[in-house]
């Protein structure tokens, strides 16, 4: 489904060399890594943002190392979410669904099944300005999966949210996957995380993209942490 | 025998530290800060004392006085619009885009800010006069097209924006600078093409930038003055601007009417302002 071969990006000061890695179709995969080791650089290639400087990365089998991020068809959360001020938060959710000339009856029954499940629909009329950090995760989470992508990119999705906010959005991540079937890459430096949503573990490692087992993650994790 | 000493030094000196008052910090500020306030309004009461309001009445009701008003109007306004229509594209593409020649075109547009306004004015008049092979732009405008400039009022407003411009372009991209790239970044994985990012996410957001941009543009081509001088002429009824108007009844000695122009001008100018400023908070509350 999601497929890097022998991918080399160069971003800022640092370069990923020879990414290769592959994502099942309906797999949950979870990208670790301590910050500043690419992980972002990696998302944003997969979803055309950043050019790569050789490899392929194909999607659904196709190669789509040169498309542009419109033709890749793939949802993506940055981790600061990055809402439209000026949209509200319907608007957010039927924004897709119009570029791509949905009828408005369409738009509606969509928006209002996606509201339901994202347990959003009494802020539909509200402008994003004064969301929780719970909500506007919930209203990006629903732009990104509105016209109902292959593939879901996840960047840092929890990190800015309280315990228990980070609890709920987390259920509500492996719910919306599960009944969605989207193929799912999802960042984060959080083991718990890695241990409570993935199929798949990814690290990155000198540049390199390697799969790990979940015992293999914790003892990255201990490694990686200040204090072990 | 213990030593509280030190120990109670430190005490005092935080009660002494803590009883410090804000009042030097904002006696300060401000002293410096009216300064300048204090400047413009002697100015402007200066002004105000000098002249009667029969000789305002007097000059307001000249009608080479109300030409230019209504000259000055139009081209401010026409000047102000072709800016920011001018202005919001090269903002945005300045600050988005890192291309080959970025820094130069960067330069290029400050160039009318810091040119001395007459320079901007003979260059203009050159450009407009200069024989290329016997090709001039002047006589092609006037016999070819049947649209003289020189010495017109399309003078006038080229003259006017000109400067405007510059200053609607920093003013845009500071704001494009200031609205986050990721927002439009979303909106092109969620099938947006650049032009449609631009237009639907960016420029919705730019809402106040713009209402800001516009003002500039306005009051600077309402200050204009040298570059119209050399390059539109100062002939009454016809090319005759606000500005204008204080310089050439100045030389006649005229000095009432030249301060109740001002006047004129200081009201414009704050109308304008106030009116954009309203007309800002309400778009963007």
């Amino acid at each position: 489904m999601i497929e890097f071969q022998n991918v080399c990006i160069r971003a800022g000061d640092f370069q990923l060399n020879d990414v290769s890695f592959e994502v099942g179709s309906g797999e949950y995969a979870v990208l670790m890594g301590r910050t500043g080791r690419g992980k972002t650089t990696i998302l944003e290639s997969l979803c055309g943002l950043r050019r790569v400087q050789s490899g392929k990365i194909m999607i659904r089998g196709m190669d789509v190392t040169h498309w542009s991020p419109a033709d890749r068809e793939i949802g993506y959360v940055p981790q600061d979410l990055a809402l439209f001020p000026t949209f509200s938060v319907a608007e957010h959710l039927q924004f897709a669904l119009r570029l791509r000339r949905f009828h408005t009856t369409q738009i509606e029954h969509r928006v209002s099944e996606l509201a339901e499940m994202l347990g959003i629909t009494h802020l539909l009329k509200r402008q994003i300005e004064g969301l929780s950090g719970g909500e506007s995760q919930r209203v990006a989470l629903g732009r990104a999966l509105s016209f109902r992508p292959t593939v879901l990119l996840l960047d840092e999705p929890l990190s800015a949210l309280d315990a228990e906010t980070r609890e709920e959005i987390q259920t509500l991540l492996r719910t919306l996957t599960d009944n969605t079937g989207v193929t799912t890459l999802h960042i984060t430096h959080n083991a718990a995380e890695a241990t409570a949503l993935a199929d798949r573990r990814f690290h990155i490692v000198d540049g390199q993209v390697i799969e790990k087992s979940e015992s293999q993650t914790q003892e990255a994790e201990e490694l990686d942490s200040p204090t072990g | 025998m213990s030593e509280p000493t030190p120990n109670r030094t430190a005490e005092t000196k935080t009660k002494l530290k803590r009883r410090r008052s804000d009042l030097p910090f904002f006696l300060v500020m401000s002293g410096i800060s009216s300064c300048f306030i204090l400047l413009i309004v002697l100015l402007l009461a200066a002004d105000l004392m000098f002249t009667s309001f029969e000789d305002f009445r007097a000059a307001v009701m000249k009608p080479e006085i109300q030409s230019a008003f209504r000259l000055t109007i139009l081209s401010c306004t026409i000047a102000a619009l072709l800016s920011i229509w001018v202005a919001t594209p090269l903002g945005y593409l300045l600050s988005r885009y890192r291309f080959p020649g970025r820094l130069l075109i960067d330069t290029i547009v400050d160039i009318p800010i810091v040119l001395p306004p007459l320079v901007l004015g003979l260059s203009l008049l050159i450009l407009f006069h200069l024989p290329i092979g016997g090709w001039e732009l002047e006589a092609w405008l006037r016999d070819d097209i049947g649209f003289p400039v020189t010495y017109r009022w399309p003078a006038v407003i080229l003259a006017q924006f000109s400067v405007s411009c510059a200053f609607a372009v920093r003013t845009m991209r500071v704001t494009f600078d200031q609205i986050n790239p990721r927002a439009e970044d979303v909106a092109r994985t969620l099938g947006c093409t650049r032009g449609q990012a631009f237009l639907q996410i960016a420029l919705p957001q730019s809402w106040r930038g713009m209402i800001a941009a516009t003002t500039i543009a306005w009051a600077r081509a309402l200050g204009e003055f040298g570059p119209i001088l050399v390059f539109a002429g100062a002939t009454r009824m016809r090319t005759e601007v606000l500005s204008t108007t204080v310089f050439l009844e100045l030389s006649i000695g005229q000095l009432n009417a030249a301060v109740a122009v001002s006047l004129l001008m200081v009201v414009m100018a704050v109308v304008v302002l106030v009116v954009l400023r309203v007309l800002g908070t309400g778009l963007t509350s």
